[in-house]
């Protein structure tokens, strides 16, 4: 059985593969027949036990282009307001007959627990889970910086990004961090420091306090949003003060080198950590992840239910 | 089982030249003529066989390639295989007459598929199929238009075709069936 819970079970080969089937995959939003048969006759499940908008809709999407079947859970309205727990909605959704569940949880691990508990045979995605990953973000990041940086070919050795902002709430920058890494990019953090994850020393990655020393030496700028529903104490004086120091503006934007790239995953707190002449220019490639992310998604559903071996990382 | 050399380098030449010819004479002329390769090595041939219908027409036939992965029918037996390259001239394949263009043309399978692949592209007037080796054991109603040469051969032999493009050496090989089913 195979699953994809976390972008650091990925070895290089696979996430370029991972990268070059979507590439492959993104083609067929050309054609006049936008769908493949490749997973027919199959089910996959989007469990969403958290808000969603873009990866549920992207996942379906993607599902649906390789005319899979989907069904899609939400908690709420669900019996999970009845109290009904993971593993009951999940055994709900095998004996409907899904053979891959795309798992979007507010508690970190949710996605290993469901692909290891034994309580399932179906496949696990992890779609985000609480603060830990969110894996096809990163890949569709990856790919996004890979097809304006480098050609849309091979790896991302020598890329230097930068990720900004709420690093410490950010499934997104954990699983950025080490996939990036994985595909040869020099990862920088910046945030204030209340928001720097404790143990941050041991990933693979420089962090910086001050975004103005690191913006002229990036090929590609992240910025995360500011999550306020997990803001749960004082992690900085006012959101101007955090916005002065590590928003993306102007000003900002024009000290980047001529070729750099700004890249967000959405969704935006315009006038918060990015302003919205960014956000809008040229160098943002905001729509670009969106678009990606279906091909990103459809590479991995196709790698995940097609494959009896192990094309994608076990869960440990 | 010796390894048989069945076609070298010259023999490849004069092989994809009476081809081209072939095509060219069912078709009465290059209009309308459209090569999809299937990659990995239907590519390049398909290349070969549109620069010498260059040089006996003059004309430039559209090349492309079409990937049948996704269509495979054995999608989730096999694994997840990395993905070829779908290329579609410009013009598209509508009322053109498509001929696929593969190395080894074996159970038939791989060339249900790219038929599937054909629909979901466009309607093509006609499609007719080139391979450079038919070694049988059919096991789909399906056969080619034209063929390099016919290489009767059992279950346990492989065929390889070797292509300069591909693998450095023009040549075709018989042998033993390898473990990793290359």
């Amino acid at each position: 059985m195979r699953h994809l819970l976390s972008a650091s079970d990925l070895d290089r080969d696979q996430a370029v593969m991972l990268l070059d089937t979507a590439a492959e995959l993104a083609s067929v939003t050309d054609r006049a027949v936008k769908k493949l048969p490749t997973l027919r006759g199959r089910t996959v499940a989007n469990l969403f036990f958290e808000d969603s908008t873009r990866t549920r809709l992207s996942f379906e999407a993607a599902a649906k282009r390789l005319s899979a079947d989907v069904i899609t859970f939400t908690a709420k309205g669900s019996s999970v307001s009845k109290g009904e727990s993971l593993k009951d909605t999940a055994l709900t959704l095998e004996a409907m007959g899904a053979q891959a569940i795309v798992l979007r949880h507010h508690a970190s691990g949710a996605a290993q627990r469901l692909a290891e508990s034994g309580w399932i045979e179906a496949s696990v995605v992890n779609a985000g889970d609480g603060t830990h990953e969110h894996p096809t973000q990163a890949l569709l990041d990856a790919f996004t910086m890979r097809q304006h940086l480098r050609g849309g070919e091979g790896d991302l050795s020598g890329l230097r990004v930068v990720i900004v902002g709420d690093i410490l709430h950010s499934r997104v920058a954990r699983s950025n961090v080490w996939l990036l890494r994985t595909l040869g990019a020099q990862v920088t953090l910046v945030a204030p420091p209340t928001l720097v994850p404790f143990g941050v020393e041991s990933w693979p990655c420089a962090v910086s306090y001050d975004l103005d020393d690191v913006l002229p030496e990036a090929d590609a700028v992240m910025m995360l949003r500011v999550q306020a529903e997990r803001m749960t104490a004082a992690y900085f004086p006012s959101a101007h003060e955090y916005s002065r120091r590590y928003g993306l503006d102007a000003a900002r934007a024009s000290a980047l080198s001529e070729h750099a790239v700004v890249l967000h995953p959405g969704p935006m707190n315009r006038g918060m950590e990015i302003t919205a002449d960014v956000a809008d220019s040229p160098r943002s490639l905001v729509v670009d992840q969106v678009a990606n992310g279906v091909s990103v998604r459809m590479a991995v559903l196709y790698h995940v239910l097609a494959d009896p071996g192990s094309a994608l990382g076990e869960g440990i | 089982m010796p390894v048989a050399r069945v076609l070298d380098a010259a023999d490849l030449t004069r092989v994809v030249g009476r081809i081209s010819h072939e095509i060219l004479e069912k078709s009465h002329g290059p209009n309308d003529l459209i090569l999809l390769g299937v990659p990995r090595r239907g590519v390049p041939l398909a290349q070969r066989i549109a620069e010498r219908m260059h040089s006996i027409e003059g004309v430039n036939v559209p090349v492309g390639s079409l990937d049948v992965t996704m269509y495979r029918d054995d999608i989730g037996l096999r694994g997840a295989r990395p993905l070829g390259t779908t290329d579609v001239p410009l013009g598209g394949i509508d009322d053109r007459i498509v001929v696929l263009v593969d190395d080894v043309l074996f159970s038939g399978r791989t060339i249900r598929a790219a038929l599937d692949a054909l629909n979901d592209i466009g309607r093509p007037r006609a499609v007719r199929l080139a391979v450079l080796i038919d070694r049988g054991h059919r096991e789909l109603p399906i056969r080619a238009d034209h063929v390099g040469k016919n290489i009767p051969t059992s279950r346990t032999e492989d065929v390889r075709v070797h292509l300069v493009e591909t693998d450095g050496v023009d040549e075709v090989l018989l042998g033993p069936v390898e473990e990793d089913g290359a």
